[in-house]
C-alpha cells in the first residue's frame, strides 16, 4: 500500500477511536492504518459554497479536472452524510451563523477546507460585511490560496488532506478540542485548589 | 429629446423642479421632496413621458462635499416606447431623512428603497416593508454614508425569528386564503 | 383553531382522485391532482382525509389531527442542495403549496460600492468581475464603459471589437452555466456535464488571453489589459465549430422532453407589463414578450452593424426562458463569428498616458513616460467631476453602472444596478400558490446570481 511505517499516534482523543497506551500491536496499527486510508480515499465533501469559488469547484467536479478520481466524487449537501466541507467562496457576517450550524451537524471525524482567498482570510474585501476568514469561527484543516483557485490548486489541497490523514495527524477540530479539554481541565484544577 | 422631457416636467410642476441639467447626454432634474410622489406618478402615466421603467433607486451623500441637504436619492427612469431616460433627483435633508415611497407608481421600487434605507437610512413613508435587505439583523448604522468606517464589522448574536415574522393579523389572512383555495 | 365547515366530505374530493367507498378503502397518496379553479394545481389534503377515514362519521374533537390546522414552515436555503447562490425563501405551506414565501438576501453582501469608494478607478475592474461571477468580463465592459463615458474618451476600433467577442462569449458561459445548473435541479445531471465541457473550453481561451480562467479583469478603463495573442483568431474559430455542438446536444435531450415540458410550461407564467413594472430586463423579460435588448435598442460597438435577432418569447415562463437563452447563445455565436471575420488592426488602448499605461520602453527611456507611469501608479486615473448612468447587456438585463466622481483618483459614488435585484423582487408574491418543485425550477430560470444581487 506504499504507507510509511513509522505511523504518528493520533494525538488528542481521536474520533471515535479508542486511545490504546498500551504498546501497539501490529495488527492495531495497521488497522489504524487501514482506517486512514479508507477514510482519505472516501473523503465525501460537502460544498458550502457561496460565490465564485462555488463555479470552479463545480469545474473540479466536472468531467475535465474530475475530482471522482480522487475519491471525492460523491458529493453530499448535507452535513450529516458528509465529512469534508469546503467552503467555497465568501463567507459574510450574515451567514456566518448558518456556516457554522452547519458545521455542528457534520458528523465526527471531520475536516474543512477553505477554498479561495474569500474563505481564508476575506479576500481582497476588508469590508464591513465581510468574514476575514472562516477561522474566525470553524476550525480549518487545508488553505487553498487563489481567487479563484485554479481546479489543479484545489485539488492539491484535497490531495494534501489525504496526505495529512494518511499520516494520521488529529484534525484541526481534534486539536482545539483537546487543547480546549486541557485548558478546562486546568481551570478545574486551579479552582479546586 | 432631453429638452422635451424637461420641459414637460417644469411646464406641469414648475414650483417643484429645481435644476435640470443636460451632461454627458444624461438629463438630470433636481425635484423638491414634498412634490417627488406626484412629479414620478405623472412621469409614469403620462401620455408624452410614459416612463414605464423605473430602473434604479439609489441615493448619494453629499456630506464631505458640503452639501446641503446632505442626501440625495437618485431615481433612474426609462421610458420602453419612446426610449428616453432621465434622472429624478430629490434633496433628502439629515435631520428628517424621509421620503414617500414609489411602489405604488412602479413596483419595481420596493426592494431599491429597502436598499437606499439600509445604507443611508433614508425611510421610506408608506412602503409595505421598510426594513433591512442586504445586511444582517444586528448590524447598526449606515454602511454607505460616509462617515461610516468602511471595514466597522457588527457580530451577528441573535437568531432570526423565522416564525414569528409575520404579524398574527398576517398570519390568520395567509389562513384565510389557503382555506379559501380549498373550499371553492 | 378549527376549521369544521372545510372538512372535505368523499363527495366533495377532487375529481381526479378516485372516490373511495365507505368500508375504508386506504387513500392513494400521492395521487390525485386536481385543477383549481384558478388553473394552479393544488395537493388533496391527505391527513385531514385520512382522519375522517377512519373516524367514519363527521370528526370529532378528539380525533381531529391537531397538527392539520398548522402551516407548515420550511426553510430554503441559504445553504441549500440547488446549485445556485446563497439567497433564503422562508416558505409557509400548506401540504405542498406555498401560500407564502418571503425571500431574504444579503448572504453575499461584500460591499462592492463601499470598496469602490475605497479605491482607485481601475482597482474597482476586479470587484466587477466577482459582481456576476458566470460571466465577469460583461461587468469590466459595463464598468469601463461607465468610466469612459464619464471621461468622454473613445477607445479604439480593435479594443471594442475585442469586447464585443469575449463580451458575446461569456454571455455563452452565463448561459451555461443557468440552463445546466437549472437542469440539474430538474434532474438531468447529464446536460450540466456536456455545458460545462463547453465552459471548459471557453476558460482555455480565457486564459491564454488574460492569465486567468474566470476573473480575467481584461478589460480596463481605455480599452484592455494587453492585445490578444497570436492564435486568437484560430482558438476562436475553433470555439465556433464546438460549443453548437454542446447546445445540439443538449437541446436534442432537453427541449421536446416530455418531462421538462411538463415541469416547466406554464410555471411562473408572467405577463410583459407585468415584468416592465416589476424593473425586469434580460432574457426573463424577453420570454414574457418584451423585446428590450440594450445592444439592439441603444447599441453600442457597432452591435447594430451585426446581423443578429432578438429571440422573444410569448408566456414569459420558465420553459420560454429556456428557449430564450438556448437561441440567445447561437446569436451570441453568430455576433462572434460576424466579428471575428474582420478584426481591425491598431492600438488596443486610447492614447493617452494618463489613462492607459505607456510602453514600457517610453517609461525607461522618456521623462514623459516615467512620469505618466509614476502618476498613474500612484495617483491613478483622475476622472473629471460629473455623474453618469452607463448601460450594457449583461448576461441577466440591463447592467447598470451609475457614477459619481468629484474629480479625483478616487469615486465618489459607484453604483451598480443589478438586473437580478430587479428580476428577484417579485418572487415572494409570484410563489404564492406555487409548489415546493416549482421553486427549484423558477430559481434556476431567473438565473440569480448572488455575487450580482447582492454586491
Amino acid at each position: 500500500m506504499g504507507l510509511k511505517d513509522d505511523l504518528v499516534h493520533p494525538g488528542g482523543e481521536p474520533g471515535g477511536w479508542p486511545v490504546d497506551e498500551s504498546p501497539k500491536s501490529v495488527f492495531t496499527t495497521r488497522l489504524e492504518k487501514m482506517v486512514n486510508w479508507a477514510r482519505a480515499g472516501s473523503l465525501w465533501p460537502l460544498p458550502f459554497g457561496t460565490a465564485c469559488c462555488a463555479i470552479e469547484f463545480m469545474s473540479v467536479v466536472s468531467a475535465h479536472y474530475d475530482l471522482a478520481r480522487f475519491g471525492a466524487e460523491v458529493v453530499r449537501f448535507s452535513p450529516r452524510q458528509s465529512d469534508m466541507m469546503i467552503v467555497a467562496g465568501t463567507v459574510v457576517d450574515k451567514q456566518a451563523p448558518i456556516l457554522k450550524l452547519i458545521y455542528e451537524q457534520m458528523c465526527e471525524p471531520k475536516w474543512v477546507i477553505s477554498m479561495g482567498v474569500c474563505a481564508s482570510s476575506g479576500g481582497f474585501y476588508r469590508a464591513y460585511h465581510v468574514m476575514q476568514g472562516i477561522d474566525e469561527l470553524v476550525p480549518v484543516d487545508i488553505y487553498v490560496p487563489g481567487c479563484p483557485p485554479t481546479p489543479e490548486g484545489l485539488i492539491y489541497g484535497i490531495i494534501k488532506l489525504q496526505e495529512k490523514i494518511q499520516r494520521g495527524e488529529p484534525s484541526r477540530f481534534q486539536e482545539i478540542r483537546a487543547e480546549r479539554r486541557a485548558a478546562e481541565a486546568e481551570r478545574h484544577e486551579l479552582v479546586a485548589t | 429629446m432631453a429638452q422635451f422631457v424637461a420641459d414637460r416636467l417644469r411646464e406641469r410642476f414648475p414650483d417643484a423642479v429645481q435644476r435640470v441639467l443636460d451632461q454627458r447626454g444624461d438629463l438630470t432634474v433636481w425635484v423638491a421632496r414634498d412634490r417627488v410622489h406626484e412629479l414620478l406618478a405623472f412621469c409614469k402615466h403620462d401620455d408624452g413621458l410614459r416612463f414605464d421603467f423605473c430602473m434604479d433607486v439609489t441615493a448619494v451623500d453629499y456630506q464631505p462635499l458640503g452639501g446641503d441637504p446632505r442626501f440625495a436619492v437618485v431615481y433612474h427612469l426609462y421610458s420602453l416606447s419612446t426610449g428616453k431616460r432621465v434622472r429624478i433627483k430629490v434633496g433628502v435633508p439629515e435631520d428628517d431623512p424621509v421620503i414617500a415611497t414609489a411602489t405604488d407608481v412602479w413596483k419595481a421600487t420596493d426592494w431599491f428603497e429597502r436598499e437606499v434605507y439600509d445604507m443611508f437610512g433614508i425611510r421610506f413613508e408608506g412602503h409595505p416593508n421598510m426594513k433591512r435587505i442586504l445586511c444582517h439583523h444586528d448590524f447598526q448604522g449606515h454602511a454607505l454614508r460616509k462617515d461610516y468606517p468602511a471595514d466597522l464589522r457588527w457580530r451577528l448574536v441573535r437568531p432570526d425569528d423565522l416564525v414569528n415574522e409575520i404579524s398574527p393579523e398576517e398570519m390568520e389572512r395567509v389562513r384565510a386564503g389557503a382555506e379559501r383555495a380549498f373550499s371553492d | 383553531m378549527v376549521f369544521k365547515d372545510a372538512v372535505i366530505t368523499p363527495e366533495e374530493m377532487p375529481r381526479t382522485t378516485p372516490v373511495p367507498d365507505q368500508h375504508g378503502q386506504p387513500h392513494p397518496t400521492g395521487t390525485g391532482q386536481a385543477a383549481h379553479a384558478g388553473g394552479r394545481p393544488v395537493a388533496p389534503r391527505a391527513g385531514r382525509v385520512s382522519i375522517e377515514r377512519f373516524a367514519g362519521e363527521e370528526l370529532d374533537e378528539l380525533t381531529e389531527d391537531p397538527l392539520s390546522e398548522e402551516l407548515l414552515v420550511i426553510n430554503i436555503g441559504p445553504s441549500h442542495p440547488a446549485m445556485h447562490g446563497t439567497f433564503r425563501i422562508k416558505c409557509w405551506l400548506d401540504g405542498e403549496t406555498i401560500v407564502k414565501a418571503i425571500p431574504e438576501i444579503g448572504y453575499l453582501h461584500r460591499c462592492f460600492e463601499k470598496m469602490s469608494e475605497t479605491h482607485r478607478w481601475q482597482e474597482i475592474l476586479p470587484y466587477t468581475d466577482r459582481l456576476n461571477y458566470m460571466s465577469p468580463f460583461l461587468n469590466n465592459v459595463g464598468f469601463a464603459m461607465a468610466v469612459e463615458k464619464l471621461m468622454g474618451i473613445e477607445i479604439p476600433p480593435r479594443a471594442q471589437r475585442i469586447r464585443v467577442i469575449l463580451g458575446e462569449l461569456s454571455r455563452v458561459m452565463d448561459h451555461f452555466v443557468c440552463i445546466g445548473t437549472n437542469l440539474v435541479d430538474l434532474g438531468a445531471l447529464t446536460n450540466f456535464w456536456y455545458f460545462f465541457r463547453g465552459r471548459e473550453e471557453i476558460y482555455s481561451l480565457l486564459e491564454h488571453v488574460s492569465g486567468a480562467r474566470m476573473m480575467v479583469a481584461y478589460g480596463r478603463v481605455g480599452g484592455l489589459m494587453r492585445d490578444v495573442h497570436d492564435t486568437f483568431d484560430e482558438e476562436v474559430r475553433g470555439l465556433l465549430e464546438t460549443l453548437p455542438r454542446y447546445i445540439d446536444d443538449v437541446d436534442r435531450l432537453i427541449t421536446k422532453n416530455r418531462i421538462f415540458v411538463d415541469r416547466t410550461r406554464g410555471v411562473h407564467a408572467i405577463s410583459g407589463e407585468e415584468a416592465v413594472d416589476w424593473g425586469w430586463t434580460g432574457p426573463c423579460l424577453r420570454a414574457a414578450g418584451v423585446a428590450y435588448d440594450v445592444r439592439k435598442v441603444h447599441p453600442y460597438y457597432d452591435y447594430d452593424k451585426f446581423d443578429w435577432q432578438v429571440p422573444i418569447g410569448t408566456t414569459g415562463d420558465v420553459y420560454d426562458r429556456y428557449l430564450v437563452r438556448m437561441e440567445e447563445m447561437r446569436q451570441s455565436l453568430s455576433i462572434v463569428e460576424q466579428a471575428i471575420d474582420d478584426l481591425p488592426d491598431g492600438p488596443v488602448n486610447v492614447d493617452d498616458w494618463g489613462v492607459a499605461p505607456p510602453p514600457k520602453d517610453a517609461v525607461y527611456n522618456t521623462i514623459e513616460g516615467m512620469v505618466a507611469h509614476f502618476k498613474l501608479t500612484f495617483e491613478g486615473i483622475q476622472v473629471p467631476a460629473g455623474e453618469v448612468y452607463s448601460y450594457t447587456e449583461g448576461g441577466n438585463g440591463e447592467l447598470g453602472f451609475y457614477l459619481v466622481s468629484d474629480g479625483g483618483g478616487r469615486p465618489y459614488r459607484v453604483r451598480c444596478r443589478a438586473p437580478c435585484f430587479a428580476i428577484y423582487q417579485n418572487i415572494g408574491p409570484t410563489l404564492e400558490g406555487c409548489m415546493v418543485s416549482d421553486v427549484v425550477a423558477i430559481m434556476g430560470s431567473l438565473n440569480i446570481i448572488a455575487g450580482e444581487l447582492d454586491r
